[in-house]
């Protein structure tokens, strides 16, 4: 029922190795990926894995190690923080790298954006050229 | 079993840098160099907390927030000016 103190240990222990190993092994994945996979998109895919999983695998270690409660609020707000700046930038590298044309369209299965891009050229290019007839259109 | 583990990782760690090292020198735009710099980060951030974790301490975690807005502020500045200065597609 009372399990003594040594054994809780080397579970934890364990437990965290495992952790730190795994961790360690996402940020070879991504390496990996960045050099083989054939384009931007692709890229970045695989370069969101020790960002997130990675990140958080090894603050739970990190936690499981100090053996300490409050060290986890700490923590959980690390990871939060990254939560919530990752998406953000791989957003932006994502549309400028749409926009810019660093991808293989053959591999997307659905390009929802070519619309929207589209559009927004045809009216850029509407309200180019001489500004009089068509400029009223867009006040 | 600590001592194995910071072994393990260190290797594994160091492969991981040096592959993103390559694509940084390599890559063939400036969103791929972006993006290998932000996976670098990722692992010197992996880095600490393995410090952290092996060595018991928490020093390293305002490095760690500082170095992933560090990150995030460079990756969104460069993707927010980067400019279509090629003609062609598919070049990637």
């Amino acid at each position: 029922m009372n399990p003594d103190a040594s054994t809780v240990d080397t579970v934890i222990d364990a437990v965290s190795a495992v952790f730190m190993i795994v961790g360690a092994v996402m940020s070879l994945a991504a390496a990996i990926g960045l050099l083989r996979f054939p384009d931007l998109m692709s890229r970045m895919h695989s370069a969101t894995k020790p960002q997130v999983l990675g990140l958080f695998l090894l603050l739970a270690a990190v936690g499981l190690q100090l053996r300490t409660w409050w060290v986890w609020p700490v923590l959980v707000v690390a990871w939060i923080f990254q939560l919530l700046t990752v998406p953000v930038s791989a957003h932006m590298v994502g549309r400028a790298g749409y926009r810019t044309k660093h991808l293989h369209k053959e591999l997307l299965s659905s390009d929802e954006l070519e619309a929207v891009v589209l559009k927004a050229a045809q009216a850029a290019k509407d309200a180019e050229p001489d500004g009089g007839a068509s400029d009223s259109i867009d006040r | 079993m600590m001592e194995l583990v910071l072994t393990v990782t260190a290797v594994v760690l160091s492969l991981a840098a040096a592959g993103a090292i390559v694509r940084i020198a390599r890559g063939p735009s400036l969103l791929d160099r972006v993006l290998a710099a932000d996976v670098l980060l990722a692992i010197l951030g992996a880095a600490l907390c393995i410090d952290m974790a092996v060595n018991r301490h928490l020093n390293n975690l305002m490095l760690l927030v500082a170095v992933s807005i560090i990150g995030f502020i460079g990756s969104v500045t460069v993707a927010r000016f980067v400019a279509d200065r090629r003609g062609q597609t598919n070049e990637s």
